[in-house]
């Protein structure tokens, strides 16, 4: 089975911006990458659980104690660009 | 007189209880090492010297006062860098992340600098870990220091360099197909992915979250297992952290073979596996025969379709982590007209082409239509990994295979074949899988003189067991090679 990839909508979806070339390759890569992972597709798995993680994972609770935070100056001395104790990015609604 | 960077952590640490040297005669000593290793490797993207000596000086006034903290106190030690250190700039060898410094510790750093380590910097990686060469940073790639047009393996090539040349006592990496095992492989020294969950994770840059471990980077199977003593144990900031009582590690090494069973993967023994690598395991496996063990072959037959399956849950899994890196909190932002166009050009211009394809191959692996048929599956796969795996450990108490099917390769022999270097992980990967132990003992060079890996694997808290294997495996072998680069001399290139 040829794996048909959309790889354009799929750069959308990952938010990246990509030249033409760069979806060629990416494109082209991705299919023989895929290819290999056919292999996986052919195996019988039916009535096999899939195991999403490899310890048996419960809520992991902790007591509801207050407890120190990060300092919010040295955290938004991080950022791009900061303001008034927010961090500041372009719009992002549409104006009508 | 032994050069003290060429000191193991517990002779060291003897040698600092007596008062034979200090804590900051030690860390000088590798940090001089670093000096002249550093032009022909660059294992480390920071060296922190004057950090490194504070905390040696003050390792040094506790001591002197009585207050001894533990087995890595005053032992100077690199941290892969993708673990964040508080006022240490923390880049995960990406663009995206260039002159980030965090506003905290990972666990680990907590842990270490309770237990009086010296931290001397920051070790490169493969961008986010994704690699097997270190050819993937940002920074440029790391060089092997048994012959410095191969490479180290990766990701945690740095740190593998590092402790090999000298420029470090140990190191911490992580692991989430091989990227503490092999590069230790290619470099001649000890590498360990402990059980997953036994070391916090609260500060390790995400990867994979269901395959990511951090574990040590030694020079010998003793000092590993003290590195992974120090640090290992629940932590109530990582949600995914083991919590019962941490298995005793340190405490078998001195327990031989004698009647343990051993088991030798077929499918990761023989198509692909370098013929001397080979024939390193066939004569490690005969010492272990001749030292009292048992040895049996034992077909796993779905470990041969780990590696696909991996190569569609990590990649999915890491499109999911990566998602964070937005160009809104920390880290490069590119500008746009609107917030979505600001992050697809920040993401474009702050991933290297490794990290990019993983994203796009995860985002689509995950994306409507296709999840069943791909990461659905992939996670079916693993099951049967996993049942594979502990039907074996009903047979044997260990099982063993090359920990690379070669030695160091030439840099960039792979670097334009992504699924060639992804074959570099084959025998470590499906240990990801399943959460298990695994660790890479060094047992001989081949005829290019580079290092040849021998991995023991255990059922998830088994380390006692492996630890125990590992340390007969070093006496019985014997392997006490160092690079050239760290015993000679060295003129600036």
């Amino acid at each position: 089975m040829p794996v048909d990839i959309d790889i354009a909508k799929v750069a959308r979806l990952a938010r990246i911006a990509l030249t033409d070339d760069e979806l060629e390759l990416y494109g082209r890569q991705l299919g023989d990458i895929l290819e290999h992972a056919e292999r996986v597709q052919a195996l019988p798995t039916e009535g096999v659980v899939p195991t999403s993680h490899p310890l048996p994972m419960v809520n992991a609770f902790r007591p509801d104690e207050v407890t120190g935070s990060l300092d919010r100056d040295v955290v938004l001395s991080q950022a791009p660009e900061a303001e008034g104790g927010y961090f500041r990015v372009p719009r992002i609604l549409e104006e009508e | 007189m032994t050069d003290l960077a060429d000191l193991s952590v517990t002779e060291a640490g003897a040698k600092l209880r007596s008062g034979e040297i200090t804590s900051l005669e030690l860390t000088n000593a590798a940090l001089r090492r670093a000096v002249v290793t550093e032009a022909h490797l660059h294992a480390y993207l920071t060296l922190d010297q004057a950090g490194a000596r504070s905390a040696a000086a003050e390792a040094d006034a506790a001591l002197a006062a009585g207050d001894d903290k533990g087995p890595l106190h005053g032992i100077p030690l690199a941290l892969k860098d993708n673990m964040c250190t508080r006022g240490i700039e923390t880049t995960a060898s990406s663009k995206i992340l260039a002159g980030y410094v965090p506003p905290y510790d990972a666990t680990i750093v907590t842990r270490l600098r309770r237990g009086g380590a010296v931290i001397l910097g920051k070790t490169n990686l493969d961008e986010f870990a994704m690699g097997s060469s270190t050819e993937n940073s940002a920074y440029g790639p790391t060089r092997n220091p048994w012959n410095t047009d191969t490479v180290p393996g990766g990701s945690s090539g740095g740190a593998a360099a590092a402790v090999a040349a000298g420029s470090a006592l140990g190191a911490y990496g992580s692991d989430t197909g091989g990227s503490i095992r092999q590069p230790a492989s290619l470099c001649g020294i000890v590498g360990v992915k402990p059980t997953y969950g036994l070391v916090s994770r609260y500060g390790l840059i995400a990867f994979a979250s269901s395959l990511d471990q951090i574990g040590p980077l030694a020079r010998t199977v003793e000092d590993a297992a003290v590195l992974l003593e120090a640090v290992a144990g629940f932590d109530i900031h990582d949600a995914t952290s083991y919590r019962g009582e941490v298995p005793a590690i340190t405490r078998s090494l001195q327990a031989g073979v004698r009647g343990m069973r051993f088991g030798v993967v077929t499918e990761l023994s023989g198509e692909g596996v370098d013929p001397q690598v080979a024939a390193a395991v066939a004569s490690t496996l005969d010492a272990l025969s001749d030292a009292g063990a048992e040895v049996v072959e034992l077909s796993m037959p779905s470990t041969e379709y780990a590696l696909s399956a991996y190569y569609l849950i990590a990649p999915a899994e890491c499109s999911a982590n990566l998602a964070r890196f937005d160009g809104v909190r920390y880290g490069l932002r590119v500008e746009g007209e609107t917030v979505e166009e600001m992050m697809a050009a920040s993401r474009a211009e702050g991933f290297g082409p490794e990290v990019t394809r993983r994203v796009l191959l995860g985002t689509y692996a995950l994306s409507a239509g296709y999840y069943d048929a791909f990461y659905g599956q992939a996670q079916k796969v693993r099951t049967l990994v996993r049942d594979d795996f502990r039907r074996a450990y009903e047979q044997v108490d260990v099982l063993v295979s090359p920990t690379s099917p070669t030695t160091a390769f030439p840099i960039g022999a792979k670097t334009a074949d992504p699924i060639a270097m992804y074959y570099s992980d084959v025998c470590t990967i499906a240990l990801n899988l399943t959460g298990d132990p695994g660790i890479s003992v060094p047992v001989g060079l081949d005829d290019a003189g580079l290092p040849i890996g021998f991995q023991v694997m255990a059922p998830a808290l088994g380390e006692e067991t492996m630890f125990r294997a590992a340390a007969e495996i070093e006496r019985l072998v014997g392997f006490e090679a160092r690079p050239a680069l760290a015993t000679s001399e060295v003129t600036e290139p």
